[in-house]
């Protein structure tokens, strides 16, 4: 099957970045190549209330705006969108297309025989992998969980390389960035917090690497092919 | 004898160039952003000279980031209105001081502010709103929904609609060089639909920032601007305006009809620097044809892509002028079409009223207001790809 778009659906809380992982991940793909939109979906923000984020990338100029309704990949940022239904749609996985992938941040095995059937029927592939953990272990802190989807989405669609990931959390961090009113407090909380900001970018970097790596090798087990052909031509006129 | 060459240079230190070289010959570069930040850029090659904010939710960041071009010198003066009616009553006055001026809002803010859009067209000034439509509805829905717009189509204000972020910094720019004709000189709406153009993110090509517009020349104004000679408020003061006489109704109703002449007389300005009205996408030949604006054009775009794909040609026409409309031009993009669904992003079909308006006696299709969503709801290519199959009845390999 030779997909000519891939629509990225990121069911996440409140607080977790999903919307700076969709600027991030586009950013990338645009680097890449691709043609790539990113854009956030929200209501009165709070933390740990539903968020979701969508990022599309494809060879072709790309029109399509808002909620993605029927993904490619769902990026499950937190446990309770399956477990408590902080989700837009019902089920989570609601609209999924057929060779689809779910990156699950969780440790456990959260899906149910039905899941499992339905999504088994339409060919759709699951990597569960704990994110959060990840961001722990290796940034010092679960602020860190949005990096670690990048780097495992990209290193399962391997269409996107590593050097592209870094220019996306380059341009995040180094350049003037607004995500949403809150975001720019919080991006000066985090500095001082991180006390230098290239430390932090660094810490960011080596996160998403190492689930890159991960992911790679997994999709590579799995005999996932490319989710996309290179870039034809380059978008930069 | 050799020529001199006088170079100018505005407020802000950037090098004045023409419109013409601005929007059309200055080299671009690739950049990624969202639609708030577009109007960052567009304003900071604008040589603006006021522009005032509501911190309001629903909001962009739009106006934020205007705040920021003013503590670089871009932006002449800014300041904190104390609500959307404040605002825009504020940039009346900068407005009719002389000033070049913008400021954004939208949803509940707008209605808010309502009293003051008539109020610009009549005293003439060629304000800028950038209208990052959200819904209006009770209880309060923060969500994109573009019924805003119906509220707005009669206040004498020029109405543009963009697309894409890359649209709104071209039309923001363009805007303020239509709006400031002295044969035209009325407010200026300039609407892209809330997140699914301000919080998007996308790759918009931009020239220089050292480079910028003429700054605005308020003597070639049709109104007296306010001046050492002229009193604040001289033409709103003037005393027959309030009477119960002939001579009073006599110059309302001319004057509002001159307000609606002026934006008639800016088609051939916005013809030129929006490079035409309206805009073509798919199959010049096919007999379906999408008709319309903003958000709703973008998806009835992948709709065409989809059809194509099932083997039915479909083309969209995308207007980008909604005040003055593009009449001619949709009544000629219309010829031989069959079928003219018109999808929108709001439960009146304030759109498909217009099309009907102005098709009346010059189509035979079969005009369709359809598909429609609201209060937030994303309308996928999919929704309009099976409405068309519904109404056309034509077998299908799949559609989702």
């Amino acid at each position: 099957m030779k997909r000519r778009r891939v629509n990225i659906r990121m069911p996440a809380l409140g607080g977790q970045g999903a919307v700076t992982a969709a600027h991030i991940i586009a950013t990338a793909a645009d680097y890449e190549g691709y043609y790539a939109v990113s854009n956030p979906f929200f209501g009165a923000e709070k933390r740990m209330a539903p968020a979701e984020s969508y990022a599309r990338i494809g060879l072709e100029p790309i029109y399509d705006r808002g909620e993605v309704v029927y993904p490619d990949v769902i990026m499950v940022f937190h446990p309770q969108v399956i477990t408590m239904g902080k989700s837009y749609t019902m089920p989570f996985y609601s609209g999924i297309k057929k060779n689809g992938l779910i990156i699950i941040n969780s440790e456990e095995d959260l899906l149910n025989e039905e899941d499992k059937e339905y999504l088994e029927s339409l060919n759709v592939k699951i990597f569960n992998f704990s994110a959060t953990k990840f961001a722990i272990d290796i940034a010092g802190t679960e602020l860190s969980t949005n990096m670690a989807m990048i780097g495992a989405l990209f290193g399962i669609m391997g269409c996107v390389g590593l050097e592209a990931i870094e220019e996306g959390i380059k341009s995040r961090f180094l350049k003037k960035f607004v995500a949403s009113g809150g975001t720019a407090s919080l991006d000066s909380a985090l500095e001082r917090k991180f006390k230098k900001k290239l430390e932090l970018i660094e810490k960011n970097l080596n996160t998403a690497k190492a689930a890159y790596e991960l992911a790679r090798r997994w999709a590579q087990e799995q005999g996932i092919e490319p989710f996309l052909p290179r870039p034809q031509e380059v978008v930069s006129k | 004898m050799q020529a001199t060459e006088t170079i100018l240079y505005n407020r802000a230190g950037q090098r004045v160039v023409s419109p013409d070289y601005l929007l059309f010959e200055a080299p671009r570069t690739k950049h990624f952003m969202t639609g708030s930040e577009a109007v960052k850029e567009a304003v900071k090659r604008a040589s603006v000279d006021a522009s005032v904010s509501y911190p309001i939710t629903p909001q962009s960041e739009a106006a934020h980031l205007i705040g920021e071009l003013w503590v670089e010198g871009y932006v002449g003066v800014y300041f904190r209105g104390e609500s959307e009616f404040g605002v825009m009553s504020e940039i009346a006055g900068c407005a009719m001081a002389g000033a070049r001026c913008i400021t954004t809002t939208s949803g509940p803010g707008t209605l808010r502010a309502m009293e003051n859009f008539p109020m610009w067209a009549g005293t003439r000034i060629p304000v800028q709103l950038v209208l990052m439509a959200r819904g209006i509805n009770s209880p309060l829905s923060i969500q994109p929904d573009n019924l805003e717009v119906s509220f707005l189509l009669d206040t004498g204000c020029m109405i543009w609609y963009a697309e894409t972020a890359q649209d709104l910094f071209d039309m923001i720019l363009a805007g303020f060089v239509v709006a400031e004709q002295p044969d035209v000189h009325v407010p200026l709406i300039t609407v892209v639909d809330g997140f699914f153009v301000s919080h998007t993110r996308e790759a918009v090509m931009l020239p220089p920032d050292d480079i910028a517009l003429p700054p605005y020349n308020p003597y070639r104004a049709p109104m007296p601007v306010i001046d050492a000679e002229v009193p604040p408020g001289r033409f709103l003061r003037d005393p027959f305006v309030m009477k119960s006489n002939y001579i009073s109704y006599a110059t309302h109703a001319s004057w509002q009809w001159e307000v609606r002449a002026a934006i008639e007389r800016s088609r051939p300005y916005a013809k030129h620097y929006l490079r035409g009205l309206v805009e073509h996408f798919g199959d010049p030949e096919a007999d379906l044809v999408f008709v319309a604006c903003g958000t709703a054009s973008a998806q009835a775009k992948e709709a065409v892509r989809l059809l194509e794909d099932e083997g039915i040609p479909a083309r969209v026409v995308k207007l980008k002028t909604i005040r003055p409309f593009p009449i001619e031009e949709l009544r000629e993009a219309v010829k031989g079409a069959k079928y003219i669904f018109v999808p929108e992003f709001n439960v009146v079909g304030w759109l498909e009223r217009e099309v009907r308006r102005y098709l009346y006696g010059h189509s035979n299709a079969e005009i369709i207001g359809a598909p429609r969503v609201a209060g937030g709801m994303t309308m996928p290519a999919e929704v309009i790809v099976k409405e068309v199959l519904k109404l056309t009845g034509k077998e299908v390999k799949h559609v989702i």
